[in-house]
């Protein structure tokens, strides 16, 4: 049975006196859309009073530029500067569709909460989040799901046409070589600029022109979109 | 993040001695006759609860957020059985007032308004010591035919003060009125049509929402577009009792 070495640790738990924060993690992300990638990963361990992002809130500029063109450079360093640690691209590039990245290895130190983000391509402003999960002290595994939120800073027209920079128009790539092109461009109606769950994105089945340069064959998705374990060492 | 399934998951089993306890205590109740007892005298005090909410949507604003306190065996929905009166006139218009009128309803509490998307809103609750209830949430997504939101039934008596409990909710389908999309429906700003009608056209039983297709993919007559397609969870509820 699974649970069985979690119940063992749980009972040894209550008879060793653990330390007050976990010092080793041990990592895995699993992409679970159909057909979007996920752009290099950042996983990262801070306080309590610490985010990359919230729901609600307006998006940093560090957060726009990973959200629109998959720079987690901002971030990462902004984690760095208040004292919290990073994996920084642990996938070595593009985490594709059903792909797994394993062994993330981080030891958190005085760090309590864990965060991870990556944008989600092809979309003009999308991302996978986990916003300051508060770390176990408990040793054992612990799985999970992520959805995937809207950075609310670009207007989701569903053209793919390089644009990456953050306040750019547009998507900057199709990384499955499924987009299509000569879209007229979704209008997007949505005057929500704060981080919110993503609606989806839309897509259609003319991959010469249309609306969308993405396939709704193909690009769609639901929540959730990854799946985390995180072993507390 | 879908954390709070995990959360559930090691609360539940701390919870399962809990429950083996609260069982025992109640079967008090089974049995209770025409005997007067006595209740122990309790002094009341308050204690005090804060709800902040978050409306999670691209572009389907809330109706004003219906808070309801009310007796452990009501339950305001259930999925699977018809939506009450109540329900459907809150998932079809908005309006929450008829809440007030269902069994075991203690109080019901309004947000000061619409909720947009993306904005957030804390809605304070003080309870007496001696009647604290299970609590409800429950609004319109106003974009849709009859969608809502919430959930029915948190103990708060599981909530110590300077704890939190976080829920992240999915759309429910009233299943009262057809999801047409058409214009008139929708009483919403994208429509500014009927809001309840009494007639029930649709599967008369509370289902998780499909979702909205919209009038850009596909459904022509449809009055959405869209920017007012949504995913799950839809709204964010985080109940934290401070006193």
């Amino acid at each position: 049975m699974k649970l069985n070495p979690i119940t063992k640790l749980l009972i040894l738990g209550s008879i060793i006196t653990l330390p007050a924060t976990a010092a080793e993690i041990e990592i895995s992300i699993t992409n679970l859309t159909h057909g979007n990638h996920f752009t290099p990963l950042l996983v990262a361990a801070h306080d309590a009073d610490s985010h990359l992002f919230q729901v609600g809130e307006m998006a940093s500029s560090a957060l726009q530029k990973m959200a629109e063109g998959g720079d987690i450079g901002d971030l990462d360093s902004a984690v760095i500067a208040t004292n919290g640690v990073t994996v920084a691209n642990p996938a070595a590039g593009l985490l594709a569709p059903s792909a797994k990245v394993e062994g993330i290895m981080l030891d958190t130190g005085d760090m309590t909460h864990l965060s991870i983000v990556a944008m989600v391509l092809p979309t003009n402003d999308a991302f996978v989040g986990l916003d300051a999960w508060q770390l176990p002290t408990e040793p054992g595994s612990y799985t999970f799901t992520l959805n995937a939120y809207d950075a609310g800073t670009e207007a989701n027209d569903e053209v793919v046409n390089g644009g990456g920079m953050s306040g750019v128009a547009g998507i900057p790539a199709a990384p499955g070589g499924d987009g299509g092109m000569n879209a007229t461009g979704v209008m997007d109606m949505s005057s929500n600029d704060k981080v919110h769950i993503h609606p989806g994105v839309l897509g259609d089945t003319d991959l010469q022109g249309g609306m969308s340069d993405l396939d709704s064959r193909v690009h769609r998705w639901l929540n959730p979109v990854a799946r985390v374990t995180v072993t507390v060492k | 993040m879908n954390i709070s399934k995990l959360n559930v998951k090691t609360a539940s089993l701390a919870a399962l001695s809990a429950v083996a306890l609260l069982l025992g205590g109640c079967s008090d109740n089974d049995h209770t006759s025409s005997t007067a007892i006595t209740p122990p005298a309790v002094t009341p005090t308050m204690q005090d609860y804060t709800i902040n909410i978050t409306n999670l949507t691209a572009n389907q604003p809330m109706s004003p957020i219906a808070v309801v306190t009310h007796a452990a065996d009501s339950v305001l929905w259930s999925s699977g059985q018809s939506a009450s009166l109540a329900l459907e006139t809150l998932a079809e218009s908005g309006d929450a007032s008829g809440l007030t009128d269902e069994t075991g309803v203690t109080d019901l509490i309004n947000g000061a308004g619409i909720l947009m998307p993306g904005a957030s809103e804390a809605i304070s609750l003080s309870l007496d010591s001696t009647s604290v209830a299970n609590l409800s949430v429950l609004t319109m997504l106003v974009n849709t035919n009859d969608a809502f939101t919430g959930f029915s039934g948190y103990d708060l008596s599981e909530l110590a003060i300077g704890e939190s409990q976080v829920f992240r909710v999915i759309a429910y389908d009233a299943g009262t009125e057809a999801n047409d999309e058409a214009k008139g429906t929708i009483p919403g700003p994208a429509d500014g049509g009927e809001g309840f009608n009494a007639a029930r056209n649709d599967t008369n039983k509370v289902h998780a929402h499909p979702g909205v297709i919209s009038s850009d993919d596909g459904l022509s007559d449809s009055v959405l577009n869209a920017s007012h397609r949504f995913d799950n969870p839809v709204l964010l509820i985080k109940i934290s009792r401070t006193e």
